[in-house]
């Protein structure tokens, strides 16, 4: 057997598999997108129309696609940056020399990202227990007064927030860490002899030698924000006041609950065009600022 | 700031946080041994009281999550072995063997990865429903059998592979599929256990597709069980917190044991050129 059809024999499986369960459905909810596929059609195809860009605008005019809309994006603003921040803080911790037991602390930072997301979440909900959970307790040492996490509408997508960076912050850290440990030694070394202090050195050395890396990293960590659904799933059912309906969610219930699987396509397309324009957009700021990778 | 000072603020920084990473994954398993109704005063215990298996004893005699154990392992380890079945051969081919629009359909392959699978997953449904396969593990593994991210981890350590050590065994008249056995496969060992750690590790935590296709209580694996438990379940904290240590454990044990392959996966995902 010559190598070239071994080749194709041997990526043929994988390929096809891909083929059937991943490029033929994507192509179908394009065109279930368009059409008004319901629970009607369950039962008998001949049951569907075609309705062209008919789901995208009944989308545009129903409050809770532009609540939910708004819900992931707060999350997807607020909760990259948090995460980042927290990623790289623990990671330069890590990374000093000063730092002792580091392969301690790593695992032990990294352990949330290795757990079921929809166990911990459960965890979450009696930690942000209004009355009972130890989140309050501790505010309470700090004089601060108890809050409503999970029942207050305006704290629910913060402590979401709050779980999701406890949750994904080690994976990040994980990646910053190895970036870190990549940057010579002897670019920390010229600054020192050029006079710079530690913060200079990290503004000139650390920065830019990680730039790309970090470019890379908010992408990637932006593309799983904007998939947020088992917290909400889990620990609010979307609410309170609908403050925790994130497009996944909304997607999940337009499809699986009401069974408006042409809807929910649409809803899908929607999350997918948001991801790409801000993975595009932030490749592009990026370029112009001069950080190519 | 002085040397020692220096040293205690960083490594007391990395204590607090650790102790604050920590500590929900040890208050859940504290909780887990309470006693009905304990987790629920204030102020909050950090420890039982008096440790009891009641809540284990209820999941398993009353709520027979054994069932739901036994399905996750089932899935997890059966999504393992499809997914080193197809990519491993695939992300060797793509690495050493010449075949016509290699370049071009990986090229492909790694474009399809800004999709996100959610999209797939309606047209999918319908597709296993019409097939039979919603609430059989069969439709759980569906989406597990190739991954393109296994298939271009395989591929980039593939690549180290030395073209004489293929060459060597074609010329000594070995079949294609016995150099890929006996030549390939032992060589790709560590990048075998690092997918096999990441395979097992998403497919145990996976919770949104087992979630639409596994409807039926007898066929849903732990963490959707655990979530409809909930549901019924809210104030019972204790027993909810028995039910996250059975669904978690396991995979932190794993990653525990195997950390520096699981480790080595996540870190082929982020260099990629």
């Amino acid at each position: 057997m010559k190598p070239s059809r071994a080749g194709w024999l041997f990526a043929a499986p994988a390929l096809l598999a891909i083929a059937v369960f991943f490029v033929v459905p994507v192509v179908a909810a394009l065109v279930m997108s368009a059409t008004d596929f319901d629970i009607y059609a369950l039962a008998d195809l001949r049951n569907t129309r075609f309705v062209g860009l008919g789901n995208y605008f009944q989308l545009l005019q129903t409050p809770l696609f532009w609540r939910a809309l708004l819900n992931t994006l707060f999350f997807v603003v607020v909760g990259v940056p948090l995460s980042i921040a927290v990623s790289l803080g623990t990671a330069l911790l890590l990374h000093s020399r000063l730092a002792r037991f580091t392969g301690f602390f790593r695992t032990a930072l990294f352990a949330p990202v290795v757990t079921t997301l929809a166990a911990v979440a459960v965890v979450w909900i009696f930690l942000l227990h209004a009355r009972y959970g130890t989140l309050n307790y501790a505010l309470s040492w700090l004089g601060l007064r108890p809050v409503d996490w999970l029942g207050d509408p305006r704290w629910a997508m913060p402590a979401i927030v709050l779980l999701s960076v406890w949750k994904n912050f080690g994976y990040n850290m994980i990646i910053l860490l190895a970036g870190l440990q990549a940057i010579p030694a002897e670019l920390y070394e010229a600054a020192q002899l050029d006079g710079a202090g530690p913060g200079a050195a990290f503004r000139h050395v650390t920065v830019p030698a990680l730039a790309p890396m970090l470019l890379m990293v908010s992408i990637l960590t932006m593309a799983g924000h904007f998939q947020i659904f088992a917290e909400p799933y889990v620990m609010t059912q979307g609410g309170p006041a609908e403050r925790t309906v994130t497009v996944l969610y909304l997607m999940y219930e337009n499809g699986f609950k009401w069974w408006s699987l042409g809807s929910a396509s649409a809803v899908a397309f929607v999350l997918f065009l948001f991801m790409l324009g801000t993975s595009l957009l932030q490749g592009r700021l990026a370029g112009r600022a001069g950080w190519s990778s | 700031m002085r040397r020692p000072l220096a040293v205690l603020t960083v490594n007391v920084a990395l204590a607090l946080i650790a102790l604050v990473t920590l500590f929900p994954l040890a208050w859940m398993v504290s909780a887990s041994f309470m006693a009905p109704g304990e987790a629920s005063t204030y102020p909050p215990p950090v420890l039982p009281h008096a440790a009891t298996l009641a809540n284990y004893r209820l999941l398993f005699a009353e709520h027979g999550i054994l069932r739901q154990v036994v399905n996750s392992l089932f899935i997890s380890l059966l999504a393992t072995g499809l997914s080193l079945a197809f990519n491993l051969t695939a992300g060797y081919a793509f690495a050493k063997l010449r075949f016509a629009g290699r370049e071009r359909v990986f090229r492909m392959l790694l474009g399809a990865l800004i999709i996100p699978a959610q999209v797939t997953m309606m047209p999918l449904f319908l597709m296993l429903r019409g097939m039979g396969l919603v609430n059989t593990y069969a439709g759980a593994l569906v989406p597990w059998l190739a991954s393109v991210f296994g298939i271009f981890m395989v591929r980039q350590y593939a690549l180290s592979v030395p073209d004489e050590m293929l060459e060597a065994a074609r010329i000594d008249g070995a079949s294609e599929l016995r150099i890929f056995v006996s030549v390939v496969l032992p060589v790709l060992k560590p990048i075998i256990v690092t997918l096999a750690v990441l395979t097992f590790l998403g497919a145990w935590n996976d919770f949104m597709w087992p979630l639409i296709v596994l409807t039926d209580h007898d066929v849903q694996t732990l963490p959707v069980a655990l979530a409809a438990l909930s549901r019924e379940h809210v104030q019972d904290a204790e027993l909810m917190m028995a039910g996250a240590v059975i669904t978690v454990l396991p995979v932190l044990l794993l990653f525990l044991a195997l950390q520096r392959y699981y480790v080595r996966g996540l870190l082929v995902g982020s260099v990629k050129g």
